[in-house]
Protein backbone atom coordinates (compact mmCIF):
# COMPACT_ATOMS: atom_id res chain seq x y z
CA UNK A 1 0.00 0.00 0.00
CA UNK A 2 1.62 3.24 -1.04
CA UNK A 3 0.74 6.48 0.74
CA UNK A 4 0.58 9.81 -0.87
CA UNK A 5 0.05 13.03 0.96
CA UNK A 6 -1.59 16.20 -0.09
CA UNK A 7 -2.56 19.42 1.67
CA UNK A 8 -5.84 20.98 0.62
CA UNK A 9 -6.37 24.52 1.85
CA UNK A 10 -9.94 25.33 2.78
CA UNK A 11 -11.55 27.91 0.54
CA UNK A 12 -8.43 28.20 -1.55
CA UNK A 13 -6.79 25.94 -4.02
CA UNK A 14 -5.74 22.43 -3.20
CA UNK A 15 -2.10 21.66 -3.61
CA UNK A 16 -1.41 18.00 -4.24
CA UNK A 17 1.92 16.49 -3.46
CA UNK A 18 3.06 13.11 -4.60
CA UNK A 19 5.61 11.12 -2.62
CA UNK A 20 8.16 9.49 -4.85
CA UNK A 21 11.47 7.76 -3.98
CA UNK A 22 13.16 11.07 -4.75
CA UNK A 23 11.07 13.02 -2.26
CA UNK A 24 7.83 14.97 -2.45
CA UNK A 25 6.89 16.37 -5.82
CA UNK A 26 4.07 18.87 -6.27
CA UNK A 27 1.31 17.78 -8.62
CA UNK A 28 -1.21 20.01 -10.36
CA UNK A 29 -3.07 22.37 -7.99
CA UNK A 30 -6.86 22.00 -7.89
CA UNK A 31 -9.61 24.33 -6.74
CA UNK A 32 -11.68 23.10 -3.80
CA UNK A 33 -14.52 24.90 -1.96
CA UNK A 34 -14.91 24.54 1.81
CA UNK A 35 -18.36 23.03 1.25
CA UNK A 36 -16.95 20.37 -1.05
CA UNK A 37 -17.85 16.82 -0.17
CA UNK A 38 -15.36 13.96 -0.04
CA UNK A 39 -17.12 12.52 -3.07
CA UNK A 40 -16.34 15.70 -5.03
CA UNK A 41 -12.71 15.65 -3.91
CA UNK A 42 -12.46 12.03 -5.02
CA UNK A 43 -13.83 12.93 -8.43
CA UNK A 44 -11.31 15.78 -8.74
CA UNK A 45 -8.53 13.43 -7.71
CA UNK A 46 -9.57 10.94 -10.38
CA UNK A 47 -9.19 13.64 -13.03
CA UNK A 48 -5.47 13.96 -12.33
CA UNK A 49 -4.98 10.29 -11.45
CA UNK A 50 -7.38 8.44 -13.73
CA UNK A 51 -6.19 4.98 -12.69
CA UNK A 52 -7.68 5.60 -9.23
CA UNK A 53 -11.40 5.88 -9.79
CA UNK A 54 -13.41 7.10 -6.76
CA UNK A 55 -14.48 3.63 -5.60
CA UNK A 56 -10.84 2.72 -5.22
CA UNK A 57 -9.92 5.71 -3.08
CA UNK A 58 -9.88 5.67 0.66
CA UNK A 59 -9.40 9.15 2.10
CA UNK A 60 -8.79 9.64 5.77
CA UNK A 61 -7.63 12.28 8.23
CA UNK A 62 -5.25 9.88 9.92
CA UNK A 63 -3.27 7.15 8.09
CA UNK A 64 -4.46 4.60 10.63
CA UNK A 65 -7.96 5.99 11.00
CA UNK A 66 -11.27 5.18 9.40
CA UNK A 67 -12.13 6.12 5.84
CA UNK A 68 -14.04 9.35 5.39
CA UNK A 69 -17.53 8.97 3.98
CA UNK A 70 -18.45 10.33 0.56
CA UNK A 71 -21.13 12.55 2.11
CA UNK A 72 -18.72 14.24 4.57
CA UNK A 73 -18.23 17.95 3.94
CA UNK A 74 -14.69 19.34 4.11
CA UNK A 75 -15.43 22.32 6.35
CA UNK A 76 -17.35 20.14 8.85
CA UNK A 77 -14.37 17.87 9.39
CA UNK A 78 -12.12 18.40 12.44
CA UNK A 79 -9.38 20.20 10.53
CA UNK A 80 -7.69 23.56 10.91
CA UNK A 81 -7.06 26.09 8.16
CA UNK A 82 -4.98 23.50 6.36
CA UNK A 83 -6.29 19.98 6.06
CA UNK A 84 -4.10 16.96 5.41
CA UNK A 85 -5.83 14.04 3.78
CA UNK A 86 -4.23 10.66 3.46
CA UNK A 87 -4.94 8.52 0.45
CA UNK A 88 -4.97 4.75 0.26
CA UNK A 89 -5.50 2.64 -2.82
CA UNK A 90 -8.12 0.00 -2.06
CA UNK A 91 -7.14 -2.04 -5.09
CA UNK A 92 -9.28 -2.92 -8.07
CA UNK A 93 -12.94 -2.79 -7.14
CA UNK A 94 -15.97 -4.64 -8.40
CA UNK A 95 -19.59 -3.79 -7.78
CA UNK A 96 -21.56 -5.75 -5.18
CA UNK A 97 -24.30 -6.38 -7.71
CA UNK A 98 -21.85 -7.98 -10.14
CA UNK A 99 -20.38 -10.19 -7.43
CA UNK A 100 -23.78 -11.32 -6.14
CA UNK A 101 -25.10 -12.09 -9.61
CA UNK A 102 -22.02 -14.11 -10.51
CA UNK A 103 -21.79 -16.02 -7.27
CA UNK A 104 -25.51 -16.94 -7.33
CA UNK A 105 -25.86 -17.71 -11.04
CA UNK A 106 -23.09 -20.30 -10.72
CA UNK A 107 -24.82 -22.66 -8.24
CA UNK A 108 -28.09 -22.36 -10.14
CA UNK A 109 -26.45 -23.47 -13.36
CA UNK A 110 -24.04 -26.02 -11.87
CA UNK A 111 -26.73 -27.85 -9.91
CA UNK A 112 -28.77 -28.23 -13.08
CA UNK A 113 -25.78 -29.73 -14.89
CA UNK A 114 -25.73 -32.50 -12.29
CA UNK A 115 -29.52 -32.80 -12.18
CA UNK A 116 -29.71 -33.44 -15.92
CA UNK A 117 -26.68 -35.74 -15.64
CA UNK A 118 -24.77 -34.01 -18.35
CA UNK A 119 -21.98 -36.25 -19.81
CA UNK A 120 -18.65 -36.71 -17.97
CA UNK A 121 -20.12 -36.07 -14.53
CA UNK A 122 -21.28 -39.62 -13.90
CA UNK A 123 -20.67 -42.88 -15.75
CA UNK A 124 -21.61 -42.75 -19.45
CA UNK A 125 -24.52 -45.13 -19.08
CA UNK A 126 -26.23 -42.48 -16.90
CA UNK A 127 -25.92 -39.58 -19.35
CA UNK A 128 -29.13 -37.54 -19.48
CA UNK A 129 -31.02 -40.07 -17.39
CA UNK A 130 -33.41 -39.00 -14.69
CA UNK A 131 -33.48 -40.03 -11.01
CA UNK A 132 -36.29 -42.35 -9.96
CA UNK A 133 -36.59 -40.68 -6.55
CA UNK A 134 -39.18 -37.92 -6.25
CA UNK A 135 -37.16 -36.20 -3.52
CA UNK A 136 -34.36 -35.58 -6.04
CA UNK A 137 -36.74 -33.64 -8.28
CA UNK A 138 -38.09 -31.74 -5.31
CA UNK A 139 -34.56 -30.91 -4.18
CA UNK A 140 -33.74 -29.49 -7.60
CA UNK A 141 -36.82 -27.28 -7.49
CA UNK A 142 -35.94 -26.04 -3.99
CA UNK A 143 -32.27 -25.39 -4.76
CA UNK A 144 -33.08 -23.61 -8.01
CA UNK A 145 -35.85 -21.59 -6.38
CA UNK A 146 -33.45 -20.50 -3.66
CA UNK A 147 -30.89 -19.13 -6.08
CA UNK A 148 -33.45 -17.55 -8.42
CA UNK A 149 -34.85 -15.80 -5.37
CA UNK A 150 -31.37 -14.57 -4.46
CA UNK A 151 -30.76 -13.27 -7.98
CA UNK A 152 -34.08 -11.42 -8.06
CA UNK A 153 -33.45 -9.96 -4.62
CA UNK A 154 -30.05 -8.71 -5.76
CA UNK A 155 -31.61 -6.99 -8.73
CA UNK A 156 -34.79 -5.60 -7.14
CA UNK A 157 -34.72 -5.71 -3.38
CA UNK A 158 -31.35 -5.11 -1.77
CA UNK A 159 -30.05 -1.62 -1.10
CA UNK A 160 -26.28 -1.66 -0.66
CA UNK A 161 -24.36 0.69 1.65
CA UNK A 162 -21.23 0.26 -0.38
CA UNK A 163 -21.19 0.12 -4.15
CA UNK A 164 -18.05 -1.97 -4.49
CA UNK A 165 -15.77 -4.52 -2.88
CA UNK A 166 -12.18 -5.60 -3.65
CA UNK A 167 -11.88 -7.56 -6.88
CA UNK A 168 -10.26 -10.60 -5.31
CA UNK A 169 -13.45 -11.25 -3.34
CA UNK A 170 -15.22 -12.46 -6.43
CA UNK A 171 -12.74 -15.31 -6.82
CA UNK A 172 -12.98 -16.27 -3.17
CA UNK A 173 -16.77 -16.09 -3.07
CA UNK A 174 -17.35 -17.92 -6.32
CA UNK A 175 -15.01 -20.72 -5.30
CA UNK A 176 -17.02 -21.14 -2.11
CA UNK A 177 -20.50 -21.04 -3.64
CA UNK A 178 -19.73 -22.86 -6.86
CA UNK A 179 -17.53 -25.45 -5.15
CA UNK A 180 -20.11 -26.39 -2.55
CA UNK A 181 -22.93 -26.36 -5.11
CA UNK A 182 -21.05 -28.84 -7.28
CA UNK A 183 -20.16 -31.04 -4.29
CA UNK A 184 -23.78 -31.18 -3.04
CA UNK A 185 -25.31 -31.57 -6.48
CA UNK A 186 -22.98 -34.46 -7.29
CA UNK A 187 -24.32 -36.60 -4.47
CA UNK A 188 -27.99 -35.63 -4.56
CA UNK A 189 -28.24 -36.35 -8.27
CA UNK A 190 -26.01 -39.41 -8.18
CA UNK A 191 -27.40 -42.65 -9.63
CA UNK A 192 -26.55 -44.31 -6.30
CA UNK A 193 -28.32 -41.63 -4.21
CA UNK A 194 -30.10 -43.04 -1.11
CA UNK A 195 -33.39 -41.28 -0.25
CA UNK A 196 -34.09 -40.16 3.36
CA UNK A 197 -34.41 -42.86 6.02
CA UNK A 198 -37.86 -41.77 7.19
CA UNK A 199 -39.25 -41.38 3.69
CA UNK A 200 -42.09 -39.04 2.74
CA UNK A 201 -42.60 -37.90 6.35
CA UNK A 202 -39.05 -36.63 6.56
CA UNK A 203 -39.27 -34.93 3.17
CA UNK A 204 -42.59 -33.23 4.04
CA UNK A 205 -41.25 -31.88 7.31
CA UNK A 206 -38.06 -30.68 5.63
CA UNK A 207 -40.02 -29.01 2.84
CA UNK A 208 -42.17 -27.18 5.39
CA UNK A 209 -39.07 -25.90 7.18
CA UNK A 210 -37.53 -24.87 3.88
CA UNK A 211 -40.60 -23.00 2.61
CA UNK A 212 -41.22 -21.22 5.91
CA UNK A 213 -37.60 -20.10 6.07
CA UNK A 214 -37.55 -18.94 2.46
CA UNK A 215 -40.68 -16.85 3.07
CA UNK A 216 -39.17 -15.61 6.32
CA UNK A 217 -35.89 -14.66 4.69
CA UNK A 218 -37.70 -12.80 1.92
CA UNK A 219 -39.92 -10.98 4.42
CA UNK A 220 -36.89 -9.78 6.32
CA UNK A 221 -35.19 -8.57 3.14
CA UNK A 222 -38.30 -6.58 2.26
CA UNK A 223 -38.56 -5.18 5.78
CA UNK A 224 -34.90 -4.10 5.71
CA UNK A 225 -35.38 -2.50 2.31
CA UNK A 226 -38.35 -0.52 3.56
CA UNK A 227 -36.23 0.80 6.42
CA UNK A 228 -34.10 2.67 3.97
CA UNK A 229 -35.45 5.08 1.34
CA UNK A 230 -34.16 4.61 -2.23
CA UNK A 231 -30.73 6.16 -2.81
CA UNK A 232 -30.10 6.86 0.86
CA UNK A 233 -27.69 5.30 3.29
CA UNK A 234 -29.66 5.91 6.48
CA UNK A 235 -29.52 3.41 9.30
CA UNK A 236 -32.45 2.58 11.58
CA UNK A 237 -33.31 -0.14 14.07
CA UNK A 238 -35.46 -2.76 12.32
CA UNK A 239 -38.72 -3.62 14.10
CA UNK A 240 -41.39 -6.31 13.55
CA UNK A 241 -44.13 -5.35 11.08
CA UNK A 242 -47.58 -6.77 10.44
CA UNK A 243 -45.94 -9.69 8.62
CA UNK A 244 -45.62 -12.55 11.17
CA UNK A 245 -42.32 -13.62 9.67
CA UNK A 246 -40.79 -10.34 10.79
CA UNK A 247 -41.73 -11.01 14.42
CA UNK A 248 -38.40 -12.80 14.70
CA UNK A 249 -36.93 -9.28 14.99
CA UNK A 250 -38.16 -9.40 18.59
CA UNK A 251 -35.58 -12.06 19.34
CA UNK A 252 -32.69 -11.57 16.91
CA UNK A 253 -30.85 -8.73 15.18
CA UNK A 254 -30.35 -10.60 11.91
CA UNK A 255 -33.37 -12.84 11.31
CA UNK A 256 -32.49 -12.99 7.63
CA UNK A 257 -29.45 -15.06 8.61
CA UNK A 258 -31.51 -17.14 11.02
CA UNK A 259 -33.98 -17.99 8.26
CA UNK A 260 -31.14 -18.66 5.82
CA UNK A 261 -29.57 -21.25 8.12
CA UNK A 262 -33.03 -22.69 8.67
CA UNK A 263 -33.55 -23.09 4.93
CA UNK A 264 -30.32 -25.00 4.54
CA UNK A 265 -31.06 -27.20 7.55
CA UNK A 266 -34.38 -27.97 5.89
CA UNK A 267 -32.61 -28.80 2.65
CA UNK A 268 -30.14 -31.03 4.51
CA UNK A 269 -32.94 -32.96 6.17
CA UNK A 270 -34.77 -33.23 2.86
CA UNK A 271 -31.82 -34.67 0.99
CA UNK A 272 -30.14 -36.43 3.94
CA UNK A 273 -26.84 -35.50 2.38
CA UNK A 274 -23.80 -34.87 4.57
CA UNK A 275 -22.18 -32.29 2.24
CA UNK A 276 -25.36 -30.19 2.54
CA UNK A 277 -25.09 -30.39 6.32
CA UNK A 278 -21.45 -29.30 6.12
CA UNK A 279 -22.37 -26.40 3.83
CA UNK A 280 -25.03 -25.37 6.35
CA UNK A 281 -22.48 -25.52 9.14
CA UNK A 282 -19.90 -23.42 7.31
CA UNK A 283 -22.59 -20.92 6.27
CA UNK A 284 -23.86 -20.76 9.84
CA UNK A 285 -20.36 -20.04 11.13
CA UNK A 286 -19.84 -17.21 8.66
CA UNK A 287 -23.29 -15.73 9.22
CA UNK A 288 -22.80 -15.86 12.97
CA UNK A 289 -19.64 -13.79 12.61
CA UNK A 290 -21.51 -11.26 10.46
CA UNK A 291 -24.52 -11.23 12.79
CA UNK A 292 -22.32 -10.61 15.83
CA UNK A 293 -20.63 -7.73 14.03
CA UNK A 294 -23.96 -6.28 12.97
CA UNK A 295 -25.36 -6.68 16.48
CA UNK A 296 -22.34 -4.93 17.96
CA UNK A 297 -22.64 -1.98 15.59
CA UNK A 298 -26.37 -1.70 16.32
CA UNK A 299 -25.59 -1.58 20.03
CA UNK A 300 -22.92 1.05 19.47
CA UNK A 301 -25.06 3.22 17.24
CA UNK A 302 -28.41 3.06 19.07
CA UNK A 303 -28.75 3.71 22.80
CA UNK A 304 -32.27 2.33 22.91
CA UNK A 305 -31.52 -0.96 21.18
CA UNK A 306 -33.89 -3.72 22.39
CA UNK A 307 -32.01 -5.70 25.04
CA UNK A 308 -33.80 -9.02 24.46
CA UNK A 309 -32.29 -9.48 21.00
CA UNK A 310 -29.45 -11.89 20.30
CA UNK A 311 -27.42 -11.71 17.07
CA UNK A 312 -28.62 -14.81 15.23
CA UNK A 313 -30.08 -17.58 17.43
CA UNK A 314 -32.88 -16.55 19.83
CA UNK A 315 -31.63 -16.51 23.45
CA UNK A 316 -28.44 -18.41 22.61
CA UNK A 317 -26.06 -16.85 20.11
CA UNK B 1 -16.58 -14.80 1.59
CA UNK B 2 -18.42 -11.55 0.97
CA UNK B 3 -18.42 -9.04 3.79
CA UNK B 4 -21.81 -8.37 5.31
CA UNK B 5 -24.05 -6.23 3.14
CA UNK B 6 -24.78 -3.46 5.53
CA UNK B 7 -21.66 -2.94 7.51
CA UNK B 8 -17.98 -2.17 7.41
CA UNK B 9 -15.86 -0.72 4.65
CA UNK B 10 -14.62 -3.64 2.59
CA UNK B 11 -11.02 -2.51 2.48
CA UNK B 12 -8.34 -4.22 0.50
CA UNK B 13 -6.80 -6.66 2.92
CA UNK B 14 -3.24 -6.16 3.94
CA UNK B 15 -1.50 -4.04 6.48
CA UNK B 16 -2.48 -4.74 10.03
CA UNK B 17 -1.56 -1.53 11.62
CA UNK B 18 -2.03 -2.55 15.25
CA UNK B 19 1.23 -1.89 17.03
CA UNK B 20 2.98 -5.05 18.19
CA UNK B 21 3.30 -5.09 21.92
CA UNK B 22 5.60 -7.52 23.65
CA UNK B 23 3.35 -8.89 26.38
CA UNK B 24 5.08 -9.62 29.64
CA UNK B 25 4.47 -13.30 30.29
CA UNK B 26 3.13 -14.27 33.66
CA UNK B 27 5.43 -16.43 35.75
CA UNK B 28 3.14 -19.43 35.42
CA UNK B 29 3.16 -19.19 31.62
CA UNK B 30 6.94 -18.79 31.60
CA UNK B 31 7.42 -21.77 33.90
CA UNK B 32 5.11 -23.95 31.83
CA UNK B 33 6.65 -22.93 28.50
CA UNK B 34 10.15 -23.48 29.85
CA UNK B 35 9.20 -26.94 31.07
CA UNK B 36 7.48 -27.69 27.77
CA UNK B 37 10.42 -26.63 25.62
CA UNK B 38 12.98 -28.42 27.79
CA UNK B 39 10.90 -31.58 27.66
CA UNK B 40 10.53 -31.39 23.88
CA UNK B 41 14.24 -30.71 23.37
CA UNK B 42 15.01 -33.72 25.50
CA UNK B 43 12.46 -35.87 23.70
CA UNK B 44 13.79 -35.14 20.25
CA UNK B 45 17.36 -35.60 21.50
CA UNK B 46 16.42 -39.02 22.77
CA UNK B 47 14.90 -39.75 19.39
CA UNK B 48 18.04 -38.59 17.60
CA UNK B 49 20.28 -40.71 19.77
CA UNK B 50 18.04 -43.75 19.36
CA UNK B 51 18.15 -43.36 15.60
CA UNK B 52 21.94 -43.02 15.53
CA UNK B 53 22.39 -46.02 17.83
CA UNK B 54 20.05 -48.14 15.75
CA UNK B 55 21.96 -47.36 12.59
CA UNK B 56 25.31 -47.96 14.28
CA UNK B 57 24.17 -51.34 15.61
CA UNK B 58 22.15 -52.61 12.69
CA UNK B 59 23.83 -50.84 9.78
CA UNK B 60 20.50 -50.45 7.97
CA UNK B 61 17.45 -48.25 8.11
CA UNK B 62 15.09 -51.22 7.94
CA UNK B 63 13.26 -51.52 11.23
CA UNK B 64 14.38 -48.01 12.29
CA UNK B 65 10.86 -46.58 12.26
CA UNK B 66 9.51 -49.52 14.24
CA UNK B 67 12.12 -49.10 16.92
CA UNK B 68 11.50 -45.38 17.51
CA UNK B 69 7.82 -45.13 16.65
CA UNK B 70 6.49 -44.90 20.22
CA UNK B 71 8.81 -42.04 21.14
CA UNK B 72 8.11 -40.26 17.85
CA UNK B 73 4.37 -40.54 18.24
CA UNK B 74 4.47 -39.35 21.84
CA UNK B 75 6.54 -36.23 21.25
CA UNK B 76 5.07 -35.28 17.89
CA UNK B 77 1.51 -35.62 19.18
CA UNK B 78 2.39 -33.64 22.30
CA UNK B 79 3.23 -30.75 19.94
CA UNK B 80 -0.50 -30.20 19.46
CA UNK B 81 -0.23 -28.15 22.63
CA UNK B 82 1.57 -25.50 20.62
CA UNK B 83 -1.71 -24.62 18.93
CA UNK B 84 -3.21 -24.06 22.36
CA UNK B 85 -0.25 -21.88 23.32
CA UNK B 86 -0.99 -19.63 20.33
CA UNK B 87 -4.73 -19.63 21.02
CA UNK B 88 -4.32 -18.47 24.61
CA UNK B 89 -1.71 -15.96 23.57
CA UNK B 90 1.31 -17.06 25.54
CA UNK B 91 3.15 -17.58 22.27
CA UNK B 92 2.99 -14.71 19.77
CA UNK B 93 2.73 -16.85 16.64
CA UNK B 94 -0.29 -17.07 14.35
CA UNK B 95 -2.65 -19.93 15.20
CA UNK B 96 -3.08 -20.66 11.52
CA UNK B 97 0.63 -21.08 10.74
CA UNK B 98 1.20 -23.25 13.81
CA UNK B 99 -1.97 -25.20 13.07
CA UNK B 100 -0.89 -25.98 9.53
CA UNK B 101 2.62 -27.03 10.59
CA UNK B 102 1.54 -29.27 13.46
CA UNK B 103 -1.34 -30.76 11.45
CA UNK B 104 0.95 -31.74 8.63
CA UNK B 105 3.20 -33.52 11.14
CA UNK B 106 0.30 -35.33 12.80
CA UNK B 107 -0.98 -36.30 9.37
CA UNK B 108 2.41 -37.73 8.33
CA UNK B 109 2.91 -39.66 11.55
CA UNK B 110 -0.55 -41.06 12.17
CA UNK B 111 -2.36 -41.08 8.85
CA UNK B 112 0.54 -42.15 6.66
CA UNK B 113 3.51 -43.76 8.36
CA UNK B 114 1.64 -45.42 11.23
CA UNK B 115 -1.36 -46.53 9.17
CA UNK B 116 0.33 -47.73 6.00
CA UNK B 117 2.72 -50.38 7.28
CA UNK B 118 4.34 -51.42 3.98
CA UNK B 119 6.07 -48.04 3.58
CA UNK B 120 7.64 -47.94 7.04
CA UNK B 121 10.98 -49.18 5.74
CA UNK B 122 11.24 -46.72 2.88
CA UNK B 123 14.35 -44.53 2.78
CA UNK B 124 12.16 -41.45 2.45
CA UNK B 125 10.92 -42.06 6.00
CA UNK B 126 14.47 -41.73 7.31
CA UNK B 127 14.84 -38.57 5.22
CA UNK B 128 12.01 -36.74 6.92
CA UNK B 129 12.76 -38.23 10.35
CA UNK B 130 16.30 -36.87 10.26
CA UNK B 131 15.11 -33.49 9.01
CA UNK B 132 12.40 -33.23 11.67
CA UNK B 133 14.75 -34.34 14.44
CA UNK B 134 17.46 -31.79 13.72
CA UNK B 135 14.89 -29.03 13.15
CA UNK B 136 13.02 -29.73 16.36
CA UNK B 137 16.09 -30.00 18.56
CA UNK B 138 17.29 -26.64 17.25
CA UNK B 139 13.84 -25.04 17.52
CA UNK B 140 13.00 -26.20 21.03
CA UNK B 141 16.43 -25.36 22.44
CA UNK B 142 16.07 -21.93 20.82
CA UNK B 143 12.76 -21.40 22.64
CA UNK B 144 14.20 -22.76 25.89
CA UNK B 145 17.17 -20.40 25.88
CA UNK B 146 15.01 -17.46 24.80
CA UNK B 147 12.72 -18.03 27.75
CA UNK B 148 15.72 -18.18 30.08
CA UNK B 149 16.91 -14.88 28.53
CA UNK B 150 20.25 -16.36 27.66
CA UNK B 151 20.36 -17.22 23.99
CA UNK B 152 23.73 -18.31 22.63
CA UNK B 153 24.18 -16.80 19.18
CA UNK B 154 24.92 -20.13 17.54
CA UNK B 155 21.50 -21.51 18.56
CA UNK B 156 19.83 -18.50 17.02
CA UNK B 157 22.04 -18.89 13.96
CA UNK B 158 21.17 -22.58 13.69
CA UNK B 159 17.45 -21.95 14.11
CA UNK B 160 17.37 -19.42 11.32
CA UNK B 161 19.77 -21.17 8.94
CA UNK B 162 19.36 -24.94 9.23
CA UNK B 163 15.80 -24.76 7.95
CA UNK B 164 17.07 -23.53 4.59
CA UNK B 165 18.27 -27.06 3.86
CA UNK B 166 16.15 -29.05 6.30
CA UNK B 167 12.74 -27.75 5.17
CA UNK B 168 13.11 -28.85 1.55
CA UNK B 169 14.73 -32.13 2.61
CA UNK B 170 11.89 -32.84 5.01
CA UNK B 171 9.27 -31.98 2.39
CA UNK B 172 11.00 -34.28 -0.10
CA UNK B 173 10.95 -37.10 2.44
CA UNK B 174 7.28 -36.54 3.17
CA UNK B 175 6.22 -36.35 -0.45
CA UNK B 176 8.22 -39.44 -1.43
CA UNK B 177 6.68 -41.36 1.47
CA UNK B 178 3.14 -40.41 0.49
CA UNK B 179 3.94 -41.29 -3.10
CA UNK B 180 5.21 -44.71 -2.03
CA UNK B 181 2.02 -45.27 -0.06
CA UNK B 182 -0.34 -44.57 -2.95
CA UNK B 183 -0.47 -48.09 -4.46
CA UNK B 184 -1.32 -49.66 -1.09
CA UNK B 185 -4.02 -47.12 -0.41
CA UNK B 186 -5.57 -47.68 -3.81
CA UNK B 187 -5.47 -51.45 -3.45
CA UNK B 188 -6.97 -51.64 0.04
CA UNK B 189 -9.38 -48.70 -0.22
CA UNK B 190 -8.44 -47.76 3.34
CA UNK B 191 -10.04 -44.79 5.13
CA UNK B 192 -12.57 -44.51 2.31
CA UNK B 193 -16.37 -44.35 2.16
CA UNK B 194 -18.11 -45.54 -0.98
CA UNK B 195 -21.55 -44.93 -2.39
CA UNK B 196 -24.31 -45.88 -1.83
CA UNK B 197 -24.69 -45.03 1.85
CA UNK B 198 -27.24 -43.45 4.16
CA UNK B 199 -25.57 -40.03 4.26
CA UNK B 200 -24.94 -39.68 0.56
CA UNK B 201 -21.29 -38.82 0.88
CA UNK B 202 -18.11 -40.43 -0.33
CA UNK B 203 -14.45 -40.09 0.51
CA UNK B 204 -11.55 -41.57 -1.35
CA UNK B 205 -8.33 -41.53 0.67
CA UNK B 206 -6.29 -42.16 -2.48
CA UNK B 207 -7.50 -38.92 -4.10
CA UNK B 208 -7.23 -37.16 -0.77
CA UNK B 209 -3.52 -38.07 -0.68
CA UNK B 210 -3.08 -36.83 -4.24
CA UNK B 211 -4.71 -33.51 -3.33
CA UNK B 212 -2.57 -33.29 -0.20
CA UNK B 213 0.57 -33.79 -2.26
CA UNK B 214 -0.63 -31.07 -4.65
CA UNK B 215 -1.32 -28.72 -1.75
CA UNK B 216 2.37 -28.74 -0.85
CA UNK B 217 2.89 -26.64 -3.97
CA UNK B 218 1.15 -23.49 -2.69
CA UNK B 219 1.67 -24.15 1.03
CA UNK B 220 5.34 -25.05 1.29
CA UNK B 221 6.65 -21.84 -0.36
CA UNK B 222 4.49 -19.74 1.94
CA UNK B 223 5.88 -21.40 5.07
CA UNK B 224 9.40 -21.31 3.64
CA UNK B 225 9.25 -17.61 2.79
CA UNK B 226 7.68 -16.89 6.16
CA UNK B 227 10.80 -18.42 7.74
CA UNK B 228 13.07 -16.53 5.33
CA UNK B 229 11.38 -13.25 6.27
CA UNK B 230 11.76 -14.07 9.97
CA UNK B 231 15.41 -14.88 9.31
CA UNK B 232 16.04 -11.55 7.63
CA UNK B 233 14.32 -9.70 10.42
CA UNK B 234 16.06 -11.54 13.25
CA UNK B 235 19.56 -12.08 11.89
CA UNK B 236 19.96 -8.97 9.80
CA UNK B 237 18.18 -6.76 12.27
CA UNK B 238 21.16 -7.69 14.45
CA UNK B 239 23.49 -5.60 12.31
CA UNK B 240 21.59 -2.46 13.23
CA UNK B 241 21.14 -3.17 16.93
CA UNK B 242 24.87 -3.29 17.74
CA UNK B 243 26.42 -5.29 20.57
CA UNK B 244 24.20 -4.44 23.46
CA UNK B 245 24.47 -7.67 25.38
Amino acid sequence: MRWRFWMPRQGKSCVFWTRTPRGDVPALPLQVEPQATIAEIKNLFTKTHPQWYPARQSLRLDPKGKSLKDEDILQKLPVGTTATLYFRDLGAQISWVTVFLTEYAGPLFIYLLFYFRVPFLYGHKYDFTSSRHSVVHLACICHSFHYVKRLLETLFVHRFSHGTMPLRNIFKNCTYYWGFAAWMAYYINHPLYTPPTYGAQQVKLALAIFVICQLGNFSIHMALRDLRPAGSKTRKIPYPTKNPFTWLFLLVSCPNYTYEVGSWIGFAIMTQCLPVALFSLVGFTQMTIWAKGKHRSYLKEFRDYPPLRMPIVPFLL
Amino acid sequence: MASSEEDGAPEAGGDREAPRRRRRLGSLATAWLTFYNVAMTAGWLVLAIAMVRFYMEKGTHRGLYKSIQKTLKFFQTFALLEIVHCLIGIVPTSVLVTGVQVSSRIFMVWLVTHSIKPIQNEESVVLFLVSWTVTEITRYSFYTFSLLNHLPYFIKWARYNFFIILYPVGVAGELLTIYAALPYVKKTGMFSIRLPNKYNVSFDYYYFLLITMASYIPLFPQLYFHMLRQRRKVLHGEAVVEKDE
